[in-house]
């Protein structure tokens, strides 16, 4: 196997800033965090938070100290009164955002006529917006695949743990179901098998970097928002129902485009290693939307009916989440950019 | 409705999913429609009931490709 090659990027440095929401993060985290500060209200307006390429590092940043925290930063500022005040602006910005662009979609889906599984498949089948796995599977070329593959590590480097988050917010039924799920999601008990590490060898036998969070200078707003967004539904337990929504949306669009994907890794000639993930998917996900639309979302809105509307929202907010990376990530081939690094505009630091 | 794979073990429990596969837990083996036996490693797997997967005797969503009215019925359960 050929040497990897490197982004430059250790796993554990802080991200570059991007604009003056994520420069405020990132100056906050070179301090202490015991030393009592100021909350500091911030301008965090912004005409699309998906498409806001410092708002989104910014988020990305405040998220990851939940997950594997920065080389060098007191893990104290996971829970800083003064980060999470920066943290709750930017949310409220995102979440308005979310809310409004998904709202006909989750309208339509509550009004149907069906059980929930099958307005949930509805939804999913029939949700608006470009098919970027047609596109891999059929047409790319092998820069654009190796793009998509870099892009798409952001969020599958670190898969499966957002939605874990939710675990405990869960009644008995509902978690058991969940956990079988995420078992499978990390190995089945054997290490070799976890996802995110089937997808690190896809990256390596790819020839691109394989490291953690590797790519997240280069990726824009679009990429970063597949992550930012199921962390913020993972991390609040007001918002249960929607992680649940969302983690079986995730399921119920992942068989027949990961097919595809697979087509498309072997048409262009890259090693059959880097298709094992997606073809594990194919068969993986056939059996997990089945659990997380009937038995996990269905077991949580027959003892909590009020969160269905939730359910069907976290669907439709990894459904639109997606829909923009797409059209992001399609618009740029068409512009004839397929390199993995450089895409987003940087304001220096 | 056309014939699905057969699970083997001692405390097999199986779900059908309208319009899709048999989910069934505790199987030690499966054996497809052509006699092939197949090792069960995940806690839950998925039978194809439709005839349609490229990955038989698993499903892989191919029954999303049929018209409703052919996916598989829930009332299609040994």
């Amino acid at each position: 196997m050929q040497p990897t090659p490197s982004t430059g990027r250790a796993p554990g440095d802080l991200p570059i800033a991007r604009g003056p929401l994520s420069r405020h993060v990132l100056d906050l985290l070179s301090g202490d965090p015991d030393v009592d500060g100021p909350l500091v209200d911030l301008d965090v307006s912004s005409d699309d938070p998906l498409a806001d390429d410092d708002l989104q590092v910014a988020l990305w940043t405040l998220y990851e100290l939940h997950f594997r925290g920065f080389t060098g930063i007191d893990p104290g500022w996971e829970w800083s009164p003064r980060l999470l005040h920066v943290r709750r602006q930017l949310e409220r910005v995102l979440l308005a955002h979310l809310l409004n662009a998904v709202a006909p979609e989750v309208d339509a889906a509550m009004a149907a006529s069906g059980d929930l599984a099958s307005r949930f498949f509805e939804l999913c089948e029939t949700y608006p917006g470009p098919s970027l796995s047609s596109v891999v599977g059929r047409q790319a070329d092998r820069a654009q695949v190796l793009d998509f593959l870099a892009h798409r590590s952001v969020y599958q480097l670190k898969e499966a743990d957002p939605h874990t988050f939710v675990v405990p917010r869960l009644d008995a039924v509902t978690k058991a179901t969940l956990v079988e799920i995420q078992f499978d999601e990390y190995g089945a008990g054997r290490p070799d098998r976890v996802h995110q590490h089937l997808y690190a060898r896809t990256m390596a036998a790819a020839g691109l970097d394989d490291a953690y969070a590797a790519y997240v200078d280069d990726v824009p707003a679009q990429t970063l928002a597949l992550s930012t967004v199921v962390s913020m539904l993972g991390l609040h337990q007001r918002w249960r129902g929607a992680a649940v929504g969302h983690l079986a949306a995730v399921e119920a669009t992942s068989s027949l485009p990961c097919r595809l994907y697979a087509a498309g890794v072997r048409r262009v000639g890259l090693p059959d290693e880097v298709a094992t993930f997606f073809d594990e998917h194919v068969e993986a996900d056939a059996v997990h939307e089945q659990l997380a639309v009937r038995d996990v979302c269905g077991s949580l809105v027959r003892a909590h009916p009020e969160l269905e509307r939730d359910v069907l929202l976290g669907a439709a907010l990894c459904l639109h989440t997606e829909v923009r990376f797409a059209e992001m990530l399609l618009a740029a081939w068409a512009d004839g950019s397929t390199a993995p690094t450089g895409r987003a505009e940087r304001v220096p630091a | 409705m056309s014939a699905i794979p057969q699970a083997l073990g001692a405390d097999v429990r199986t779900q059908a999913c309208p319009g899709g596969p048999l989910l069934v837990r505790g199987a030690e083996q499966v054996v497809a429609l052509d006699g092939s036996v197949h090792d069960v490693l995940r806690p839950v797997v998925a039978l194809c009931r439709c005839a349609c997967s490229s990955r038989a005797p698993w499903c892989d969503g191919a029954h999303k490709m049929l018209p409703p009215a052919r996916r598989p019925g829930a009332e299609d359960v040994r």
